[in-house]
């Protein structure tokens, strides 16, 4: 029997194959990288004294030095967070007051005098309004602050140097080279850090960085670490240093968060994904002048404004859900009362409470609602308390730190493990998607959801405990 | 050949000014965004990683792909639309790769387009400051498809880095149509656009320089392996390029031949899930 | 490698910061080896060590005017001989 005309093909390729010998590749890139030079050599000149290219190596030089390499880049994202915090205060305020005061009070003036029903104007303006304004003032001003700063680092061409420079401890970690690139993509979001780790090539190192890159604080949980670090540890501080010792905390997690990528990458590739680790070349691309403008016009409308909305379309029905179990009785209390109570106990062990721990339910498909959910939680749940108090409904900052601790119970541990828990749960419904399109198992879904889940749970407790042991709180 | 041919525009930039004049903007190109509907030609874009592809690809969809400056920011291709002097053209942006040769994951989605996509036009995206490097891609991709035109992008930091490219020679040397442009401000653009639409209709015609493999015996081998392949699939866009793949046993091409569906590849879409198992 | 090294040859991770070589040959294989030909890095060229990163690994060097940085077991493959008159700007 002839063999099929392919499988001769394949045998006349091999045949060949043998009498050219193994080194073809290096042959023919040789051979047309003979041919690049001598093009470049008659098109391209070049003038010797090259002022430029001097710069940006002295710059290298300084950003991957020895002595200066780490402490300029936790420099320069104090920097980010610092500006972030110290900016965002201000507008922040106007927006409150703007959204949750006149408008929010318009909007009710204007509900009665129409005769609507009671319960349509809660669901519609203390329940979908609210978590929708609540998001907006919480969120757009560090995001228009932060995504700016963050995208002028990105396109300056600083990221693959800090790929450079963590270079060392991913490789300790048994990681890829590249997962610092994908972890720095998760910092904006996570669902687009783990397709960006299609960039390495073994699947034992990508999986690795899907699983590990969570770990990454995101658009959806940056403000929740803003708002706890500049409510409950920058005001500890003096007046003048409160934005830098809420930037420090701010830092602090997003650098453990760091640390526990390198920590369960170490021990995932020492246990369940052992192998070889790749090897690492990467590029460093020249500095680039950022194009300032555009990119303030780019990052606000194309990240800020997209992040925002996404929290919009997720936040309006979540405040409705948040309205009626608040307004829904079961027995005594309503169904909101009941979660939360029944929350509590397990809340506690954790240093946090039953009204967090229902908002990280509520806030699965996304994380930006976090924030939100609580307040309205601890609001609607203490409603006679606070119109005893005359508590109004603009909340700036004091006003939110008064109802979180005088009416929430909060102290400095809750905030605290707030922060931490933010870092390590379970990623949101559009990350556990991307997760799954992108490996097909669930298996390595689950892990990926659950491991982080998991890890939040004992640290925070830990830290709980050892507060209370040592009388913290 | 003469230059004309070559370099419709080759003079560095004269027409900036283009850019805001009302005939540009307005009455010849038309940003199309997502709407990729009907289009009369499919355009790639191609090159090395962190060239200004996606910058290009903005400028032209008037869509905002997001670019970072670092390789691997694009791993997916992302698709536009644009009309230009009423033909609509849908662009396609893929993945910067820094080889056809020898491909990662991410790099597979660019290389199975440009190989079996069969786009009307290849622009090939070139960073003027490491231009020596850049064409080993040209190069490789004028092996496969003559429809090519290359972008000279980032001449304006060439210039501050004192680097001085000869386009004219460029285009000469290289066979296809060389467009000097600054991406990110817009010079060049409207020169690339109409470059692209007279190869696309056919008004130019590159004749791309082939690279003497330098190697007799690989000559003769890729020659007779081309014809077997041929006679076995008539139709293949890329016999030169299976046939150089096959002669370094390359395995998942050798696979494709064997099933018969190297021809599929065609529409070589994204990258597969990765394998679930680790090894 | 087999062949016993020309002399004045050393490796690419021996380069001290700040010179020049120039590649002999490549003793890494498979598909690293294939990427770093296609980054250029092919016996002939020039090649200058140029920033060390704090921990001491990886090392970026110049080749062909780009900046690519390799971890030591990579460069501890790559033969180069030292070019003394030569430097890459």
């Amino acid at each position: 029997m002839t063999p099929a005309p392919q499988e001769q093909l394949l045998n006349a390729a091999a045949a060949l194959r043998r009498d050219l010998g193994p080194d073809l590749h290096d042959r023919v890139s040789e051979a047309i990288y003979t041919e690049a030079t001598q093009i470049a050599n008659r098109t391209i000149s070049t003038d010797s004294r090259q002022a430029a290219f001097r710069l940006d190596r002295t710059v290298d030089q300084l950003v991957t030095s020895r002595l200066w390499g780490f402490p300029l880049m936790l420099l320069l994202l104090m920097a980010v967070f610092w500006a972030t915090i110290a900016g965002a205060n201000v507008p922040s305020r106007m927006l409150a007051d703007l959204l949750l005061g006149t408008v929010y009070n318009a909007l009710h003036a204007g509900a009665a005098a129409i005769g609507t029903p009671v319960w349509l104007s809660g669901l519609l303006i203390d329940g979908v309004y609210l978590a929708t304004a609540w998001v907006v003032s919480v969120m757009l001003p560090p995001m228009a602050i932060f995504f700016p700063l963050f995208t002028l680092l990105e396109d300056l061409g600083y990221l693959p140097r800090v790929a450079f420079n963590l270079d060392r401890l991913f490789k300790g970690a048994g990681a890829h080279g590249k997962q610092s690139l994908s972890m720095m993509m998760g910092w904006g979001c996570n669902a687009a850090g783990v397709v960006a780790t299609r960039i390495i090539d073994s699947p034992r190192e990508r999986l690795i960085a899907i699983i590990t890159n969570n770990f990454s604080i995101c658009n959806g949980r940056w403000p929740t670490l803003i708002l706890m670090g500049t409510l409950f540890i920058g005001a500890t501080a003096p007046p003048a240093l409160a934005s830098f010792v809420a930037a420090a905390s701010v830092v602090t997690v997003a650098v453990i968060g760091i640390f526990t990528t390198l920590l369960v990458s170490a021990l995932l590739s020492r246990t369940v994904l052992t192998g070889e680790a790749s090897t690492f070349s990467l590029e460093l691309p020249p500095y680039r002048p950022p194009q300032v403008l555009r990119t303030l016009y780019t990052s606000l409308i194309g990240r800020t404004l997209i992040v925002l909305w996404r929290a919009i379309t997720m936040a309006a029905p979540a405040g409705a859900v948040i309205w009626l179990s608040s307004n829904i009785m079961i027995g005594d209390a309503s169904i909101a009362a009941h979660l939360v109570n029944a929350l509590n106990p397990f809340g506690w062990w954790l240093g946090l409470n039953g009204v967090i721990l229902l908002a990280y339910l509520v806030a699965i498909p996304a994380n930006e609602i976090i924030i939100p959910t609580i307040l309205m939680l601890t609001l609607t749940l203490n409603r006679s308390q606070l119109a005893q108090a005359g508590v109004m409904l603009e909340l700036d900052n004091n006003l939110v730190y008064q109802t979180l601790t005088q009416f929430g119970g909060w102290t400095m541990l809750t905030a605290v493990n707030l922060m931490l828990f933010s870092l390590l749960h379970n990623p949101c419904g559009t990350t556990i998607l991307t997760i799954w399109n992108e490996t097909k198992s669930a298996k390595w879904t689950a892990v990926s959801t659950l491991l982080p889940l998991l890890l939040g749970i004992i640290v925070t407790f830990v830290t709980a405990a050892v507060a209370r042991l040592v009388g913290w709180v | 050949m003469s230059d004309e041919l070559v370099t419709p525009q080759a003079s560095s930039l004269p027409h900036a000014a283009c850019n805001t004049c009302p005939a540009y903007t307005n009455a010849q190109l038309r940003k199309l965004g997502l709407d990729v509907s009907g289009w009369d030609y499919t355009v790639a874009l191609a090159g090395n990683p962190n060239t200004g592809k996606s910058t290009v690809f903005n400028a032209l969809t008037g869509l905002r792909q997001h670019t970072g400056n670092w390789a691997g920011k694009t791993v997916t291709r992302a698709e536009g639309g644009f009309r230009f002097q009423g033909k609509r053209y849908k662009l396609v942006d893929l993945p910067g790769t820094y080889s056809l040769l020898s491909t990662s994951a991410d790099e597979e989605v660019a290389r199975d387009f440009l190989l079996f996509g069969q786009p009307h036009v290849t622009v090939i995206v070139a960073d003027a400051t490491r231009l020596e490097r850049n064409l080993n891609l040209v190069l490789q991709i004028l092996a496969i498809t003559d429809s090519v035109v290359v972008a000279v992008n980032l001449i304006d930091e060439a210039r501050r880095h004192g680097i001085m490219i000869d386009e004219r020679g460029l285009a000469r040397d290289l066979g296809v149509p060389v467009v000097p442009i600054v991406a990110r401000r817009g010079e060049g653009l409207p020169e690339l656009l109409s470059t692209i639409a007279q190869v696309a209709s056919g008004a130019i015609r590159p004749r791309p320089r082939h690279v003497p493999l330098r190697d007799a015996a690989l000559e003769r081998a890729v020659k007779q392996l081309v014809a077997q392949i041929e006679a076995v699939f008539p139709n293949l866009p890329q016999a030169y390029w299976v046939a150089l793949r096959l002669l370094d046993g390359d395995a998942s091409i050798a696979q494709a031949v064997r099933e018969g569906t190297i021809g599929d590849l065609t529409r070589g879409q994204a990258v597969a899930p990765i394998a679930l198992e680790a090894a | 490698m087999n062949t016993s090294p020309p002399i004045g040859a050393t490796t690419l991770d021996q380069l001290s910061l700040g010179a020049t070589g120039r590649v002999l040959a490549l003793g890494n294989q498979g598909a690293e080896r294939r990427r770093l030909f296609d980054l250029g890095i092919t016996p002939g060229t020039l090649i200058q060590s140029e920033v060390r990163s704090p921990l001491g690994d990886p090392v970026a060097y110049r080749v062909r005017n780009t900046l690519i940085a390799l971890r030591r077991e990579q460069s501890q493959m790559i033969m180069i001989t030292l070019d003394l008159e030569e430097t890459i700007v």
